[in-house]
């Protein structure tokens, strides 16, 4: 995990983006973050949505993600799909309401993506958004390091 | 005195359901409405099943895990399940216990899968004590290193599900029925059904032995009350994306057709 996030900041200096370091989780700045730990990157009306390195590093080796079909609704909060991590199933849930308009099909053949690269290769889809206003109600870098940190401390 | 009396803590509610010999499918398809649809903690006890049937998890392939020819001979019903894990073929000697619970319920518990799994592993081994070596060898319960308890999980928003199919005893031609995994814990180490698996009823008295211990080191995180599957309402789970389904025969003929076409 320490390699992983030395990895991420020598990405991260190559790509010029910020990224926080909380623990050994990764967090990337300009990405907004749910309280069940989803990402999403905006773009317009467009967003990539994905699960966050602390979300993966908690959940194990992903070896099965279930994907919505492209045209599905998604509605804030609500679960869209799962993923699987040896004995488990765990909800992914979406941090806005809108369409699927693409899926990560190479999760299907590979789904450890998920654990090694959780904000790039490992997204899980592509939505229009039906309300940006919906992205008020959720955490910016910083406040999700804390939330992970709070989350974390209280077990 | 439970721990919790001694320290004067309330204790949440779970609920307390018994049954016996009801159908494994219908047990998965209360358990996945309850985990979705009920704020309250559960057990559930079900301390056989009426039929051998073969229960696969969420992402199983029948071609891959089952023998599709004499399943199908022998019309071995195959039911694809809402929760993870690997597959197993369940009958009269199967006992199942599951817990569903809010993911507050039990202080200091991160609802992820390694936490919930290890607070299980805690609960068996008091429940266990003085029966056998008991140990939870990565995710399966085991008496050294013979599994006797296959462990698979759901993780939602709010709540989780963990349920656990016991070998109290078990046909091993039943067993027959189901290829070696290639998805396998490393304690395996590749050894066949016969020699990976043990019977729970060699180590523990009787099955009530195991039930009654079980429910009194609940007693020690839950307020345990008993209720009636009759006082559940009926009402149909809404569809979901991965719910609990019995396979047609369809399905497992395409299957088997699509296996023998790959073949060399």
């Amino acid at each position: 995990m320490a390699y992983r996030v030395l990895w991420a900041s020598r990405v991260a200096s190559y790509l010029r983006i910020s990224v926080f370091h909380r623990g050994f989780s990764t967090v990337i700045k300009d990405l907004k973050y749910s309280d069940t730990h989803e990402w999403i990157k905006v773009d317009g009306s467009s967003a990539t949505i994905g699960i966050t390195d602390h979300a993966q590093d908690h959940l194990g080796d992903v070896v099965y993600v279930e994907l919505p079909e492209v045209g599905t609704t998604v509605a804030q909060g609500k679960g869209f799909g799962a993923v699987e991590s040896v004995k488990a199933t765990s909800d992914v849930n979406s941090p806005v309401s809108g369409e699927v308009v693409e899926v990560n099909s190479e999760l299907t053949g590979s789904p450890g993506l998920v654990n090694a690269s959780p904000y790039e290769n490992g997204w899980i889809v592509k939505v229009n958004m039906g309300d940006t206003g919906e992205l008020n109600s959720l955490m910016d870098s910083e406040q999700y390091s804390k939330f992970c940190e709070e989350e974390d401390a209280k077990h | 005195m439970t721990l919790a009396q001694a320290r004067n803590v309330v204790l949440p509610c779970m609920k307390l359901l018994r049954m016996s010999a009801v159908p494994i499918l219908e047990q998965l398809h209360l358990e996945e409405r309850l985990l979705r649809t009920s704020v309250d903690n559960w057990c559930i006890v079900n301390d056989r099943t009426n039929r051998p049937t073969i229960v696969m998890g969420v992402s199983g392939r029948p071609s891959e895990l089952i023998e599709l020819k004499s399943v199908l001979r022998d019309q071995i019903p195959v039911i694809k399940r809402f929760t993870g894990g690997g597959t197993v073929i369940v009958d009269d000697g199967t006992v199942f216990i599951s817990f569903i619970c809010n993911k507050n319920a039990i202080s200091g518990l991160q609802p992820y899968p390694h936490p919930i799994m290890s607070w299980t592993g805690q609960l068996y081994s008091e429940v266990l004590r003085g029966f056998g070596d008991f140990h939870l060898r990565e995710n399966d319960y085991a008496f050294n290193s013979h599994k006797f308890g296959g462990n698979a999980q759901s993780i939602i928003k709010e709540r989780w599900i963990h349920h656990t199919s016991f070998l109290w005893d078990y046909d091993i031609k039943n067993m027959e029925y189901l290829k070696l995994p290639t998805r396998a814990p490393k304690y395996r180490s590749a050894r066949p059904h016969v020699d990976f698996l043990c019977r729970m009823k060699e180590y523990v008295p009787s099955k009530s032995t195991f039930i009654e211990r079980t429910i009194k080191s609940l007693g020690s995180y839950f307020l345990v009350k008993p209720f009636d599957l009759d006082d559940i309402t009926t009402e149909p789970p809404c569809t979901l994306p991965h719910s609990t389904k019995l396979l047609s025969r369809q399905e497992l003929e395409d299957a088997y057709s699509s296996q023998c076409e790959n073949l060399p």
